[in-house]
C-alpha cells in the first residue's frame, strides 16, 4: 500500500486536460438555460444517472468519467445517489415501456432548475431497438431532453465535451 | 450410457441443426428429461419457447442436445416445477409466447409487466390496455420484520431492477428480486432480421459482454450454415473475448473493494480497465469491440502496429497487478468484509449450475471453452480456477485467477497468430445451429435458425445471469443489509442479457 500511495505522490497524475465544450452541444443549449438558473448553480452540477432501458454499454462509459484519466469530479460534476440531490439526469436507453413510469418519476423527483441529458443513439430515438412492442423510443418520449450525446456508446471524451458545454452555460462562462 | 444420450436415442432426430444433435420428444421423454435435471444427472443449459413449441438444451459431461415438445395444445409439462432453476425461464415463456406450463408452482408474470399493450406478443399475440399490473411479492412472515423495497432506479450508475429486501433489525430475512424493467423484445425484433441486423442486435444484448454474445451469435450461424471462420478470425475473435474478461474483471474487482469503501483498489483497477478499452478503441475501433465480431469471422483485423501495443499493455498490467493484489490479500480491513460473505454452498451451485466466477467459486468446473471447445480454445492450453468456499473472496479471487490465465492466453494466442483472411462469406443455407461462448460472467448460449435468404426465423440467447440471479437471493440470507451491494458486485450480474 505505501508503495502504491508513494507512486501517487511522485508520479505525474494520469489525468487528462480538460476538452473544449463541444460545438454542436454549445448550440442545441444555447436558448435552454437562464441567467438565474447559471447563477444559482455555479461551476458545479450534480448529475444522477437513470438507465431506462440501456444494454449496460453506456453505463460503462458513463463509468470511465469516474476513472483518473478523466477525473470527472474535478470539473465540478458528480454524481448522486438521488433525484433529489441532482440538477441534471443522465438518460441511457432505448426507453422501454416497463421503465417509463420510473422514469418520470424519478424526473418529477428531481427539483428546478433540472436538465435532461439523453446519451447515446438508444435514448435518441430507440437505436437498434426501435419499433420493438417493449420500447418506446427515445428518452424524449417521456421526459423534455436539453442535451443528446450520440455515440454507441458514446466515448467518455465524447460524454465530457457535451458536459462541459452544458456547464459553461449552466455557470453563464459562455455566451 | 449418459442420461442425455438415452433421452437422444429415443427422440425423433430433426435434420440440419448444427453442431449438437437436437430430437423432437412427445410428452413421456420431455418429462423424462425433467426427471433426469432434478435426479442430478444432467444439468439446463436453456429453456426457450417458439410459436407452438418448447425447446430444452441440456449438458451432461461434454454431452450437449436440444429437446423439442410440440405443443398444439397450447401446453407443456413444467420444468420448474421439478427443476426451480427453469422456474424464470419459464415464466418468460408463458410471458411471451402464452404457453401454459403445467403444474408450475409459480405462475406470477415475469418480463411482462402489463405495460406492453399486448399479451403474448410472440405467440398469438393479443392487444390490451397498458395498465401496470400489481405485482404479489412473497410473503415472510415473523415478529418485528420490516421491508425495504430498493429500485427499479438505483443509487448508482447501475441497470434497473427491484430489489425487496425482508429483514429483521440488520439481517436480510429474503430477498426477492423483480426484474424484467429493461425488457426490449429483442426476441421479437430478432425474428426476420438480416444477418447484419441480428448480429448488431446479439451485440447489445449486455453490452459488457459484447464480444462474447457477438461470438456466440456467429458461430450459432456458421454452424448453421455449415461453415468455419478463417483460422486467422478464431485468433483475433479469442483475443477480444480475452480482452474482454480482462477489463471486466478489473472493473469487477475494483467496484467489489469500493463498495467495502476501499477506493483505492476501484482507482488503480480502473487505470487498467481503462487502459485496454483504449487498447481496443486503437486496435479494433471500438473501445468495447461492439459489432467486431461478425458472422463469418471478424469485422476487421487487429490494426498495424496492434502487436507491439499489446505487448506494452500486457507489460504494464504484468507490472501493477501484482500489487493490487498484494493490496487486496494484506489489507485485514478489506477480508473482514468479502471472507465469509454471501457463501454459496456448493450443492446449490451445483443444482442451479450457474456458469463462471459464480459457479467456480463454489466449485463447480464448468467452462464452455472445455465443456464444448471451439477455435482456438481447443488447441490452446490454460487452466480453469476453482475454488470451494463459495464467498465474495472467493469470487473476487476468481477473477484475479482468470486475469492472469488470460493474460498467458493472450501470450499464446499471439504466438499462434495464422496469417491469412480475416472472414469469409455466410452462404445462403437454411439451418439451425447452437453455440456456447464463455463470457466474463459465464456460459453465454445462442441458438438460432435462418432461412435460406440470410434471415434469422427464430433467434434464443440466453444469458448466464438467468441462473445466477435466483443465487443472489440465496447467498443473501443471513447476511446484514449492509453487504448487499458486496454480494451483488460478486455476482454482477446482467441485467440486460437477463431482461433481453
Amino acid at each position: 500500500m505505501r508503495k502504491l500511495l508513494l507512486q501517487g505522490l511522485l508520479h505525474a497524475p494520469l489525468t487528462e486536460p480538460t476538452p473544449e465544450s463541444d460545438e454542436a452541444a454549445l448550440a442545441e443549449l444555447a436558448d435552454r438555460l437562464d441567467a438565474a438558473a447559471r447563477r444559482r448553480l455555479g461551476r458545479s452540477l450534480s448529475i444522477r444517472e437513470v438507465d431506462a432501458g440501456s444494454c449496460n454499454g453506456c453505463e460503462l462509459e458513463i463509468h470511465a468519467l469516474n476513472n483518473a484519466f478523466y477525473d470527472l469530479e474535478r470539473l465540478g460534476f458528480r454524481f448522486v445517489a438521488s433525484p433529489r440531490h441532482a440538477d441534471v439526469l443522465m438518460v441511457t436507453g432505448p426507453l422501454t415501456k416497463n421503465m417509463r413510469e420510473a422514469l418520470e418519476r424519478t424526473y418529477q423527483a428531481t427539483p428546478d432548475p433540472k436538465w435532461v441529458v439523453a446519451i447515446g443513439d438508444c435514448a435518441i430515438n430507440g437505436g437498434e431497438f426501435a419499433n420493438s412492442y417493449a420500447v418506446e423510443g427515445g428518452v424524449a418520449v417521456a421526459v423534455p431532453v436539453d442535451l443528446h450525446i450520440p455515440g454507441c456508446p458514446p466515448t467518455p471524451g465524447r460524454i465530457l465535451t457535451g458536459l462541459i458545454a452544458l456547464l459553461d452555460h449552466a455557470s453563464g462562462t459562455t455566451n | 450410457m449418459s442420461e442425455v444420450q438415452a433421452l437422444i436415442d429415443q427422440g425423433t432426430p430433426v435434420a440440419n441443426h448444427q453442431p449438437v444433435p437436437r430430437v423432437r420428444v412427445h410428452e413421456g421423454l420431455w418429462r423424462q428429461a425433467i426427471d433426469a435435471l432434478a435426479d442430478g444427472k444432467s444439468s439446463l443449459l436453456s429453456l426457450w419457447g417458439a410459436r407452438e413449441a418448447v425447446h430444452m438444451a441440456l449438458v451432461d459431461g461434454d454431452q450437449i442436445a436440444v429437446f423439442s415438445l410440440a405443443c398444439p395444445r397450447g401446453s407443456f409439462p413444467s420444468v420448474g416445477a421439478e427443476y426451480p432453476p427453469a422456474i424464470r425461464l419459464e415464466r418468460a415463456i408463458v410471458d411471451l409466447y402464452g404457453l401454459e406450463a403445467d403444474g408450475a408452482t409459480d405462475t406470477r408474470p415475469w418480463l411482462d409487466h402489463g405495460r406492453w399493450g399486448v399479451r403474448h406478443p410472440l405467440g398469438r399475440a393479443n392487444r390490451t390496455t397498458a395498465e401496470a399490473a400489481s405485482y404479489p411479492f412473497l410473503a415472510s412472515h415473523g415478529e418485528g420484520l420490516h421491508q425495504i423495497p430498493v429500485g427499479p432506479v438505483h443509487a448508482g450508475i447501475i441497470e434497473p431492477g427491484h430489489f425487496r429486501f425482508t429483514a429483521s433489525g440488520e439481517t436480510v430475512v429474503r430477498l426477492e428480486e423483480r426484474l424484467g424493467y429493461v425488457h426490449k423484445g429483442i426476441g421479437g425484433l430478432m425474428t426476420g432480421a438480416d444477418l447484419g441486423k441480428a448480429a448488431r442486435l446479439a451485440g447489445r444484448i449486455s453490452g459488457d459482454s459484447t464480444v462474447a454474445y457477438a461470438c456466440a451469435f456467429a458461430r450459432a450461424v456458421e454452424a448453421a450454415t455449415g461453415i468455419e471462420a478463417p483460422p486467422r478470425a478464431h485468433y483475433l475473435r479469442a483475443l477480444m473475448a480475452e480482452l474482454e474478461r480482462i477489463a471486466n474483471h478489473f472493473g469487477d474487482i475494483g467496484a467489489i473493494c469500493n463498495d467495502a469503501s476501499f477506493a483505492i483498489m476501484l482507482a488503480h483497477c480502473g487505470v487498467l480497465r481503462e487502459r485496454v478499452l483504449r487498447f481496443a478503441g486503437a486496435a479494433f475501433g471500438h473501445r468495447l469491440m461492439m459489432d467486431c465480431v461478425t458472422p463469418g469471422g471478424v469485422a476487421a483485423d487487429l490494426a498495424p502496429d496492434g502487436t507491439t501495443a499489446l505487448h506494452q499493455l500486457l507489460g504494464e498490467i504484468r507490472r501493477a497487478f501484482p500489487r493490487l493484489i498484494e493490496l487486496y490479500d494484506r489489507t485485514t480491513s478489506l477480508q473482514d468484509r468479502t471472507v465469509g460473505t454471501g457463501i454459496l454452498h456448493s450443492e446449490l451451485a451445483r443444482k442451479f449450475a450457474p456458469g463462471g466466477y459464480v459457479g467456480r467459486a463454489s466449485g463447480r468446473t464448468f467452462d464452455a471453452r472445455k465443456a464444448m471447445p471451439y477455435p482456438p480454445y481447443d488447441t490452446l492450453a490454460f487452466t480453469v480456477p476453482t475454488r470451494q468456499e463459495g464467498d465474495v473472496n472467493a469470487r473476487v479471487w476468481i477473477r484475479i485467477d482468470e486475469v492472469d490465465e488470460s493474460l498467458s492466453l493472450i501470450d499464446r494466442i499471439l504466438a499462434g497468430m495464422p496469417a491469412g483472411p480475416v472472414k469469409c462469406e455466410v452462404p445462403a443455407a437454411a439451418g439451425s445451429g447452437l453455440a456456447l461462448v464463455e463470457g466474463f460472467r459465464g456460459d453465454v448460449l445462442a441458438w438460432v435458425e435462418i432461412d435460406d435468404d440470410r434471415k434469422v426465423e427464430q433467434c434464443h440467447l440466453r444469458d448466464p445471469s438467468w441462473f445466477q440471479w435466483p443465487l443472489l437471493e440465496a447467498v443473501i440470507e443471513g447476511n446484514i443489509v449492509a453487504d448487499f451491494p458486496l454480494c451483488n458486485k460478486s455476482f454482477n450480474c446482467s441485467y440486460s442479457g437477463h431482461d433481453l
